[in-house]
C-alpha cells in the first residue's frame, strides 16, 4: 500500500496562500467595524472599572488609546501595525500586544493538542466500534454517551472534574497550569504540568469526542457496505483487520475537515473550559479584551485566529491526497 | 505511513489508559497542598489586576494588590480613625488649608534607595492630582507640597479638604519613588507592572492569567515584619473554581466576596474556614437604584416614593443577598459613624401606600393591572443583579409597575446610562467611600451631572439647597458642623429620592481556619499584611 512519493503541490499551496492573505484582511476589516458597533469602548470599561473618572481624565485616555481619531485612520492605523507584525502596546494591561499574546499562547497550544489528540484516539474507537455492532448493544450505549456529551456544556462537566477528582478524591490539582508554591522543574516540573493538564484537556476533549464519535460511526457504517469491504471479508481477514485497516482511512476524511475546524478555532473556542479551570490561555485573554474593549488586543486576536483557520484548512486540504490517493487538489 | 498507522491505534489506547492514570498517580504522590511550604500564603484576587501600582488604576482588584508593596501615609483602624504608617504624625491647621506631616525615619524603598519627603511631594502633585482617577478630585485643591527637611511634607490648599485625610492609605493613594518615575512616560513606566514601594511585599512575577508571586521585603521598616516569606496570588476567573480550590486546600485566602453568596453558608458553619464580613467600610459599596428624572413617570415624587414603599427590601436582603447585606435608611450606611444619621424620612414597605401614592400621581390601572412601564438596566457583574432585578420586578408587578430587565456588560452599561440618559432606573453599585463628599456629593450635586462620565449625578437631580448643603460640607474643616451639614443632605436625599438606596451588600473575606491577621481593619484584604500569617 505504499502510495508513490508526491512532490509539494507548490503552485496550489502559493494560490491558496495569496488567497488566505485577502481572506485575513478581509476578516481584519469587517471585524474592526463589527467591534465598532459594541456600545461603549476602552475608555467607558477603565472608567467603569476603576468607579470613577472625571471628563478630563476620559479625554486623556481616549487620546492615548488612539480613540479620538476619524474610524478611517484607526483602521488604517491597525492594518499599518498588522502589515509591520508589530501590533502595538495595550493600554489596558500596560503590556506590548505581541507579549500578551505569546505568553499565553502555549498554554492555548498545549491544552488544544492535548485535548484533540484524546478525542481523536477515543472517538475513532468508539465510531468504529460503534460501527461494527451497528444497532447492538455497544452502539446503543456509545451513541447514547456521545449524545449526553455532546448535550451537556463543558462547563458543566468541568465542575464536576473539579468536584470528583480534586475535592473529593484529590487526585488533581483544581486549575492552573503549574503549581506555583513549587519551584519545579525538569521531569518533576513536566509531571507537575501534565497533572495540571488532565482534568482541562478531558473536559475539553469531551466537547470534540461526541462530534468525532459520530462522524467516525456514520463514515464507517458507509464504507462497511461497500463491495471491497465484502472482498476483504471473503477473503478471510478478521473484522478487526478490516475496520482499522481496510475501511478506516476512507472513513476518516470528514473527520480530517473537522478537526481542521477545530484547531482552527480552539482560540477562542476553549474559553469555557479556561474560565472553569483557571487555565492561563488566549481564550480568557480574548474574553477579557472583548469586556474591556481592548480592540487592538483583540483584533490581533481575531485575526491571529483566522490564520489558523486559514493554515489548518490549507493543511486538511494537503493532507486529503495522502490519505486517500483518489482526491485531486485544485 | 500505513503499517505503523494502522498498528497505533489499539496501541495508542494502552498507551492512554496508561498516560492517564500516570498522571492521576502523580498526582496523589506528589500532591502538595499550599501549607506544604511554610511562610508562603496563597491568596485570589478577582477579577485579574491589571496593573500593580494603584497610583493610576482604582479598580478594585489593583488596590488589593498595590497595598501590599506600596504605602500610604497613613493607615485605619475600624473606627476610620488615621494611624501612622510612613507618617508618623500629622497636624491640620484650624483654617484647614495646610496639612503637616512627619515622615518616618529610615525607610528604604525597594531599590535601597531612601524615603524623603521629596517622594511625597513628588507623587501627590505629578501622580496622583494628575492621573489617578479619584486623586484627580481629591487632590484638585491641592496648590503646593512643601518640603522644609527630608522628613517633612506640607500640603498647601487653596481650600479645606476635610475629605482628604480619608484618602491617605497606601492602596488608595501610594508614595512612589520620584527617582523612578521622574521624567518618564508615567503610564507606560515598567515599574507600573513591578512595582518598587516601600511596603513590606517586594514584587517578584506576574504571570497574567496565571499568579502573581510577591516576597518578603527584608528590609522593611517595621522589624520582624512581614511574618510571611512568600505571598501568592492566584488567578480564579470562576466562582466555583475559587470554592474548589479552598475546599481543596490550595487557596487560603480571599477577599471581596470570591465565593457565590449561597456558598457562604456552608463556609460559615465549617470550621475548617473563617469567614469575615468586616473589612470593607473604606469603600462602602452599596447598590442603589439610580432614577433618571427626565422619565415622565419618575419626575413626579409620588412615583418614587411608592417605589420605596413598594420594595420589601428585609426580605430582598433574604432571598438576593442571603442574608450577607444590610439595608439602607439612607445614602450614607452606619459603618461611617463619623457621618450617618437616622433621623431621616423612612419608607417601610406597605404596598396599600404605594398603590395610593400611585393613584394619587394619576396613574390608575388598566384593565390589567398596569399602570405603567419601567425600564430597570444593570451591569453584569455577577448573577446578584440578575436576581436583584428579578425580585424587584415582582414586587414592582404588586403596585401595577411593569419591569422590563436590561442586563448590559458594562461599558454598554456606562454608555447607555451616562453617555446617553438612555434609562429609567439604573442598578448600579455605587462607592461612598470612607467620605461621603468624595464618594456622594457626585452623585447628589447638580454641578457633578456631565454626559458620557461615568458615576456622577445621571439622574438630572437638581436641588439648590442640596448642592448648597455639598458645597459647604467638602470645605466644612469643624467635624461637628459638618456632621451637621451632612445630616441635612441625608435628609433632603431621602426627602427627594433621585436615588433610592436598597442595601449595603456585605463582600465577605474567606480564610482557612489557620490564616491569622487576614482582616484587621476597615481596609480588609487592601491592607499591607505585614501581620498577616499561617497559623
Amino acid at each position: 500500500m505504499s502510495a508513490p512519493r508526491r512532490k509539494l503541490p507548490l503552485r496550489f499551496i502559493g494560490r491558496r496562500l495569496l488567497q488566505a492573505l485577502l481572506t485575513i484582511l478581509g476578516i481584519a476589516i469587517i471585524n474592526f467595524f463589527l467591534l465598532q458597533l459594541a456600545p461603549g469602548d476602552a475608555a467607558d470599561a477603565l472608567a467603569g472599572e476603576a468607579g470613577t473618572a472625571d471628563a478630563e481624565y476620559l479625554a486623556n485616555l481616549r487620546r492615548e488609546f488612539g480613540l479620538d481619531r476619524p474610524l478611517w485612520e484607526q483602521l488604517a492605523a491597525f492594518l499599518m501595525r498588522l502589515a509591520t507584525f508589530n501590533l502595538g502596546y495595550s493600554f489596558r494591561y500596560g503590556e506590548a500586544i505581541s507579549t500578551l499574546i505569546l505568553n499565553r499562547l502555549p498554554a492555548s497550544l498545549l491544552l488544544m493538542v492535548a485535548s484533540i489528540l484524546i478525542a481523536l484516539m477515543l472517538g475513532v474507537l468508539f465510531g468504529v466500534t460503534a460501527a461494527r455492532y451497528f444497532n447492538r448493544l455497544p452502539d446503543r450505549l456509545i451513541s447514547l454517551l456521545a449524545l449526553l456529551f455532546y448535550a451537556t456544556p463543558p462547563f458543566w462537566i468541568g465542575l464536576m472534574m473539579i468536584l470528583v477528582f480534586s475535592v473529593w478524591l484529590g487526585w488533581a490539582p483544581t486549575g492552573g497550569m503549574r503549581d506555583i508554591t513549587a519551584q519545579d522543574r525538569g521531569i518533576a516540573g513536566v509531571l507537575d504540568v501534565l497533572r495540571h493538564l488532565a482534568l482541562p484537556a478531558l473536559t475539553q476533549a469531551f466537547f470534540y469526542l461526541a462530534i468525532y464519535t459520530r462522524l467516525v460511526r456514520a463514515g464507517m457504517l458507509e464504507v462497511l457496505s461497500l463491495d471491497y469491504i465484502r472482498v476483504a471479508r471473503a477473503k478471510g481477514i478478521s473484522e478487526r483487520r478490516i475496520a482499522y485497516r481496510h475501511a478506516l482511512r476512507n472513513a476518516v476524511l470528514p473527520l480530517i475537515t473537522v478537526v481542521g475546524t477545530n484547531i482552527g478555532g480552539f482560540l477562542g473556542g476553549a474559553v469555557l473550559t479556561e474560565t472553569v479551570f483557571s487555565w492561563p490561555g488566549i481564550g480568557r485573554l480574548m474574553f477579557d479584551a472583548m469586556m474591556q474593549r481592548d480592540l487592538n488586543l483583540l483584533l490581533s486576536i481575531l485575526v491571529l485566529s483566522s490564520v489558523f483557520v486559514v493554515l489548518a484548512n490549507l493543511l486538511v486540504d494537503l493532507l486529503y491526497p495522502v490519505i486517500n490517493p483518489t482526491v485531486e487538489l485544485r | 505511513m500505513s503499517d505503523e498507522a494502522n498498528s497505533a491505534i489499539p496501541m495508542d489506547r494502552r498507551q492512554l489508559l496508561l498516560f492517564g492514570s500516570a498522571a492521576l498517580l502523580s498526582g496523589t504522590m506528589l500532591s502538595k497542598t499550599a501549607s506544604a511550604a511554610t511562610g508562603t500564603l496563597v491568596m485570589t484576587i478577582n477579577p485579574e489586576p491589571n496593573a500593580m501600582v494603584s497610583a493610576f488604576n482604582t479598580a478594585s482588584p489593583v488596590a488589593v494588590i498595590s497595598g501590599k508593596m506600596t504605602e500610604g501615609l497613613v493607615h485605619y483602624d475600624f473606627e476610620l480613625n488615621p494611624q501612622p504608617e510612613l507618617a508618623t504624625s500629622w497636624e491640620i491647621a484650624p483654617d484647614g488649608l495646610s496639612m503637616t506631616f512627619k515622615l518616618r525615619d529610615g525607610v528604604k524603598w525597594h531599590d535601597g534607595k531612601p524615603f524623603s519627603s521629596a517622594d511625597v511631594a513628588y507623587s501627590i502633585m505629578e501622580i496622583l492630582k494628575q492621573h489617578h482617577p479619584r486623586g484627580r478630585g481629591v487632590f484638585a485643591k491641592v496648590t503646593a507640597v512643601e518640603t522644609p527637611d527630608p522628613l517633612t511634607a506640607i500640603i498647601k490648599l487653596s481650600e479645606p479638604t476635610p475629605a482628604m485625610i480619608y484618602a491617605l492609605a497606601g492602596w488608595e493613594s501610594p508614595m512612589l519613588p520620584k527617582h523612578v518615575y521622574e521624567g518618564s512616560e508615567l503610564l507606560k513606566n515598567p515599574a507600573n507592572n513591578a512595582p518598587i514601594g516601600t511596603g513590606p511585599f517586594k514584587f517578584v512575577e506576574w504571570q497574567r492569567g496565571s499568579h502573581i508571586i510577591l516576597e518578603k521585603n527584608s528590609d522593611y521598616w517595621d522589624k520582624g515584619k512581614p511574618l510571611l516569606d512568600k505571598l501568592i496570588v492566584r488567578i480564579y476567573p470562576e466562582p466555583s473554581a475559587r470554592v474548589a480550590a479552598f475546599e481543596a486546600g490550595e487557596l487560603n485566602l480571599g477577599g471581596d466576596g470570591p465565593i457565590p453568596l449561597n456558598e457562604v453558608k456552608k463556609f460559615q458553619d465549617n470550621p475548617a474556614f473563617k469567614v469575615e464580613t468586616r473589612g470593607t467600610e473604606m469603600n462602602n459599596s452599596l447598590d442603589v437604584l439610580e432614577t433618571n428624572l427626565r422619565n415622565e413617570h419618575l419626575a413626579k415624587s409620588e412615583v418614587r416614593k411608592a417605589l420605596m414603599h413598594a420594595i420589601n427590601r428585609d426580605l430582598m436582603v433574604k432571598t438576593v443577598w442571603y442574608g450577607l447585606a444590610q439595608p439602607l435608611t439612607g445614602p450614607i450606611p452606619q459603618t461611617l459613624p463619623h457621618f450617618y444619621s437616622a433621623d431621616v424620612p423612612s419608607y417601610p414597605f406597605d404596598v396599600a401606600k404605594a398603590e395610593a401614592l400611585l393613584d394619587a400621581a394619576g396613574y390608575k390601572k388598566d384593565g390589567k393591572g398596569t399602570r405603567f412601564k419601567l425600564r430597570l438596566i444593570y451591569p453584569t457583574t455577577g448573577d446578584t443583579y440578575d436576581r436583584a432585578g428579578q425580585y424587584l420586578r415582582q414586587q414592582f408587578r404588586k403596585v401595577g409597575i411593569d419591569l422590563d430587565l436590561q442586563a448590559a456588560d458594562v461599558p454598554t452599561f456606562i454608555r447607555r446610562v451616562y453617555g446617553e440618559y438612555d434609562f429609567d432606573l439604573s442598578m448600579v453599585p455605587a462607592s461612598v467611600t470612607a467620605d461621603p463628599s468624595i464618594g456622594l456629593q457626585r452623585f447628589y450635586h447638580s454641578t457633578a451631572a456631565k454626559q458620557g462620565t461615568p458615576f456622577v449625578n445621571a439622574s438630572g437631580y437638581k436641588n439648590a439647597e442640596m448642592d448648597n448643603v455639598l458645597s459647604k460640607a467638602a470645605v466644612e474643616p469643624n467635624p461637628g458642623k459638618r456632621a451637621e451639614l451632612f445630616k441635612r443632605f441625608q435628609q433632603i436625599a431621602m426627602e427627594d429620592l433621585p436615588i433610592l438606596p436598597l442595601v449595603r451588600p456585605i463582600y465577605v473575606t474567606v480564610a482557612s481556619a489557620k490564616v491569622q491577621h487576614f482582616v484587621t481593619g476597615p481596609e480588609g484584604v487592601r491592607s499591607h499584611y505585614s501581620t498577616l500569617s499561617l497559623g
